[in-house]
């Protein structure tokens, strides 16, 4: 079966005061009908350049896809002209942004934003989608939707903000929902709770979702399948919980014991939190031929300077892009 | 809050304000050297101080200030805005005859560089490196640093005398004959040259503006939401970007309201146009005191209704000024 989405070969260049850096390296990963793919990593990886290239979104004349293709149904977007994108935009792949605060346009109602979404897409008149807008807003578990309609954003709050973004999104039954890190800006409970609405929405539409976030407990609980991004590059792809239970690359394992545990018993020894060391590189060392990873490794050898490490393949689809991913 | 309430705040505010405008253009014209006795002497050629004295007693002008001040006030407070001895007509009388023309003159100048401004600034912000950028900001620069009264005589030059397209000085013919369309193009014609003098500097403030207002706008998170839900560049610019770009220009419009009103000063008296920049401009020369105060007076009135009116357009494009709950 063809894959709703497939990514292959991104490479996406952006040009900075140094020059131009490849921000995603030759990226390649599908997407299926209905599934839940999660993007991890530290800022900068890479992540949100890739939610934006699916949309057709990178910031103009900075930002540009210097090869690879992206299939969305077939069709190639990297191809498709303005205004076939702006046709799938919002329509059949749509975003949550990480911002609740400013993805919000601060002079427009929330129902208004919502509405001229199924007036654009769908051809509503504007009471009928009015009527669509107080029944999303329902839907995402607003309090008096039919009041909350005519608010403006600056009257409502985060949480609420997420969710009226989140019915924004999903106003068309998209076949693709990206969301962006959407609970980074939001207190904890408020996250539990969007995660919570996300997932119901999900089983509900039968949209797939592609879920940035740092967050691995989010991940755990979401997503079927993870991709873990550095430096513009694939660093693991496969099955979440396989992977959680063997990371085959050392950024993976990284990441995974970074993840702080809660205990009932405060006197029970704790084990030390571990960080990875180092940063991520600049955008001046993006692209070259050897593991981006290697300053930071403490597995490093001499092969992982030599050149960019090819990925090794596991069971079930997971696959590492590094030297030394069967020792691991 | 309601806006009658914000409203009548308002008013008490300005109650305040032009008091304190009244008392102190009152002091400065009494500090000012000279006054209605010289200009009358002046015009019997010359007279001896007995006379002067003479003159002085009968316009009350030799009482100590403070009741002059009293008496001017108390007298405001009726309308009663004094006696024009230069005119011999009661003063309000002489400024609401001009302030028609002024009017007329200020809001077409201020509503045409607002909108022309401003279509100006989202085309040039739309495209930050094309040619009618480079074209908007030489128009900015050129029409700031030019003098207005210079704008205007070389306007005046090249499109009256030269092409004769509009009438060289005032606001009327008074030789046209004919009905109320006939005289509304004769007014129309005359106001042409006037309008775009005194709009030319507003009209480079105004596009600098939204320029920028808009270029930081189409970079804001809620665009690229706009954006992402599959909108038309139309609708993007026009229903998106416009509204949130508009406070910065309609504050500073509302600033602007006072450097208009000296502004048709210079204008009026380049064009000859019968409003109360003229009328000011010939007081002063006149010494004509109550003629002076009374323009002052209603510039600032003018002045202070500008603004209200200002706040009441910004809280009609941005929901948040003023809090609504």
């Amino acid at each position: 079966m063809r894959p709703l989405l497939d990514v292959q070969n991104l490479t996406i260049e952006l040009t900075t005061r140094d020059g131009v850096a490849p921000v995603i390296d030759d990226l390649s990963f599908s997407l299926n009908a209905g599934e839940t793919l999660s993007f991890v990593g530290e800022s900068g990886c890479g992540k949100s350049m890739t939610a934006l290239a699916l949309m057709g979104l990178l910031p103009a004349n900075i930002g540009r896809i210097a090869s690879g293709h992206i299939l969305f149904e077939g069709e190639d977007l990297v191809q498709a002209s303005d205004a076939q994108l702006r046709k799938i935009r919002g329509n059949d792949i749509s975003m949550i942004f990480q911002e609740p605060m400013t993805s919000l346009n601060p002079v427009l109602t929330i129902g208004e934003q919502i509405a001229e979404v199924l007036r654009a897409h769908q051809g509503l008149s504007r009471k009928a989608a009015w009527n669509q807008t107080i029944a999303l807003l329902d839907a995402v578990r607003i309090p008096n939707p039919k009041g909350r309609a005519g608010d403006y954003p600056f009257q409502m709050s985060g949480g609420q903000r997420q969710r009226a973004m989140i019915a924004m999104a999903l106003a068309c039954a998209p076949k693709i929902l990206i969301a962006d890190e959407p609970t980074t800006a939001l207190d904890v409970t408020v996250q539990a709770q969007i995660f919570d609405l996300l997932g119901d929405l999900r089983k509900q539409t039968g949209a797939a979702i592609i879920l940035i976030t740092h967050d691995m407990g989010a991940v755990a609980e979401m997503a079927e399948r993870m991709i873990v991004m550095y430096a513009g590059r694939k660093a693991e792809l496969g099955p979440v919980d396989q992977i959680i239970d063997h990371p085959r690359h050392p950024y993976t394992k990284g990441l995974i014991e970074c993840v702080p545990h809660i205990q009932s018993e405060m006197s029970t020894a704790r084990h030390d939190l571990v960080e990875v060391p180092g940063i991520v590189p600049s955008l001046r060392e993006f692209g070259k031929d050897q593991c981006l990873f290697a300053s930071r490794c403490r597995y490093l050898s001499e092969a992982c300077l030599a050149s960019r490490p090819k990925p090794q393949e596991f069971a079930n689809a997971q696959s590492a892009d590094c030297w030394h991913a069967r020792d691991l | 809050m309601g806006i009658l309430r914000i409203v009548l705040i308002r008013v008490l505010y300005a109650a305040a304000l032009l008091l304190a405008v009244l008392v102190l253009n009152f002091s400065l014209m009494h500090l000012a050297p000279g006054d209605v006795a010289d200009t009358i002497s002046q015009s019997m050629g010359g007279a001896d101080q007995e006379i002067l004295d003479e003159i002085r007693v009968s316009y009350g002008l030799d009482q100590p200030f403070i009741i002059q001040l009293g008496k001017y006030i108390a007298n405001v407070a009726q309308f009663d805005l004094g006696y024009s001895f230069f005119y011999n007509q009661p003063v309000s009388r002489l400024i609401l005859e001009r302030l028609p023309a002024t009017l007329l003159l200020v809001i077409t100048a201020q509503i045409a560089a607002l909108i022309i401004g401003v279509v100006l600034g989202v085309i040039s912000a739309r495209k930050p490196k094309g040619i009618s950028n480079y074209l908007v900001t030489f128009l900015a620069l050129f029409g700031y640093s030019a003098p207005v009264f210079w704008t205007g005589i070389l306007l005046l030059i090249t499109f009256s005398l030269n092409v004769h397209w509009f009438p060289v000085a005032g606001m009327r013919d008074v030789t046209i004959e004919g009905g109320f369309w006939t005289h509304f193009v004769d007014v129309a014609r005359h106001l042409v040259l006037p309008a775009v003098t005194l709009g030319s500097i507003f009209l480079a403030l105004y596009s600098r503006l939204s320029r920028a207002s808009m270029m930081e706008v189409l970079g804001s998170d809620y665009i690229r939401t706009a954006k992402a839900k599959g909108l038309s560049d139309h609708q993007v610019v026009y229903k998106h970007a416009l509204k949130n770009a508009l406070s910065p220009v309609i504050t500073l419009a509302g600033l602007q309201f006072s450097a208009v009103l000296s502004g048709a000063v210079l204008v009026e008296t380049v064009f000859s146009w019968p409003g109360l920049g003229t009328l000011a401009f010939q007081s002063i020369i006149a010494r004509d005191t109550p003629t002076i105060l009374g323009i002052l007076f209603f510039s600032a009135l003018v002045v202070i209704v500008g603004n209200l009116l200002t706040d009441l357009a910004l809280r009609l494009v941005d929901p948040r000024v003023g809090g609504r709950e």
